[in-house]
């Protein structure tokens, strides 16, 4: 694997895990339990779209295939994706996704911390740019989960299945491979496990204040990352998010 | 009504210098909600530099059958008007 190689996928890990996300939570745009939830997911959605514009238009580049951030967007299938697990998972109730949504803030902001030094300026840009949007989003995801986690009996046990559901899918955000590798050589990334000690610091206090239990086991799902196998709900995601350009090729807004 | 969330008017200060402006309003469970509710609904276009957020039941308002005793005697006194006077360019803004 050359630099290069190793580098557009980085940057595809990067852009998928927000185009994934950004999508899931835009799927809440209208059905929100209130109006300022509502608006409130929209933006957080949009600000995931915002950032894969800027990691898929970089991993475009490295690529030099002459392909733009569109076409990887859309044009590529599931097992071409490079997004975590986590990021594709069916919404469930709100209170779910607001579960899920803290627990990639948590990775996300500790992750865009460390990139904000990397060596490679673009990179660092990015990191810079979308640190303050994540900032937001964590402080947001976080307060609402210790709103329901400490809140009526009923909003706590949601809260506690949805972190038993979700727990399985945090460890693969701190695995690594020989694209890491080669990221932490080139002094463009930090080694994923790495970021471990500081997310469980975080998310032990909030947990913790949202009186919720973490599962023990450390059992991690895994093959978002590398591709090697996503969950079946990402072939369905993509029907959706994918299907204008399937259907009407190079259609324009 | 129980389960509703309180009332909250929000106020957005355009820029430094200018005072806080009434906005509009919005429903969240706590102060610290209803500023980052306000800043996710009123502010997402660059409009302002701060934020004030106030429990609707904490206004007082003045009773619509009032107006006579507490308007119409200030209609007919134009002099309390500043507009006798001629502002210098130099002051801006007032």
């Amino acid at each position: 694997m050359t630099r290069d190689d190793a580098f557009f996928q980085f940057l595809l890990r990067m852009g998928d895990n927000t185009l994934i996300l950004g999508h899931r939570v835009s799927e809440w745009c209208g059905h929100a339990p209130v109006l300022e939830e509502d608006i409130a997911l929209a933006n957080t959605a949009l600000d995931l779209i915002g950032q894969t514009q800027m990691w898929l238009g970089l991993a475009a580049e490295v690529q030099g295939d002459g392909k733009s951030a569109d076409d990887l967007a859309f044009l590529r299938d599931a097992w071409d994706f490079r997004n975590v697990l986590l990021c594709e998972v069916p919404n469930g109730d709100f209170g779910r996704t607001l579960m899920r949504q803290f627990l990639f803030d948590a990775w996300h902001s500790i992750q865009l911390g460390r990139l904000m030094k990397s060596s490679d300026e673009r990179v660092a840009a990015i990191a810079e740019k979308a640190s303050k949007e994540v900032a937001y989003h964590l402080e947001r995801s976080a307060d609402t989960v210790v709103g329901l986690g400490d809140g009526t009996e009923e909003s706590h046990r949601r809260m506690q299945e949805a972190l038993d559901y979700l727990w399985p899918y945090v460890g693969e955000m701190f695995q690594s491979d020989d694209v890491d590798a080669e990221m932490v050589k080139a002094g463009i990334a930090p080694d994923p496990a790495s970021l471990r000690e500081e997310y469980d610091v975080l998310v032990s206090r909030i947990l913790g204040d949202a009186t919720l239990t973490i599962p023990e086991s450390r059992f991690a799902h895994k093959g978002g990352r590398t591709g090697a196998m996503h969950t079946e709900h990402l072939g369905h995601l993509l029907t959706q998010m994918q299907w204008l350009q399937r259907a009407y090729p190079g259609a324009k807004w | 009504m129980k389960n509703e969330w309180p009332l909250w008017e929000i106020f957005i200060r355009g820029q430094h210098g200018m005072s806080h402006r009434h906005v509009g309003s919005l429903h969240a469970p706590d102060a610290e909600m209803a500023i980052k509710n306000a800043r996710d609904v009123y502010t997402r276009r660059n409009e302002g530099v701060s934020i004030w957020v106030v429990e609707a039941n904490h206004i007082a308002a003045s009773s619509p059958s009032d107006k006579g005793p507490l308007y119409e005697p200030s209609e007919s006194k134009v002099y309390r008007h500043p507009t006798f006077f001629d502002i210098p360019e130099e002051v801006g803004a007032m």
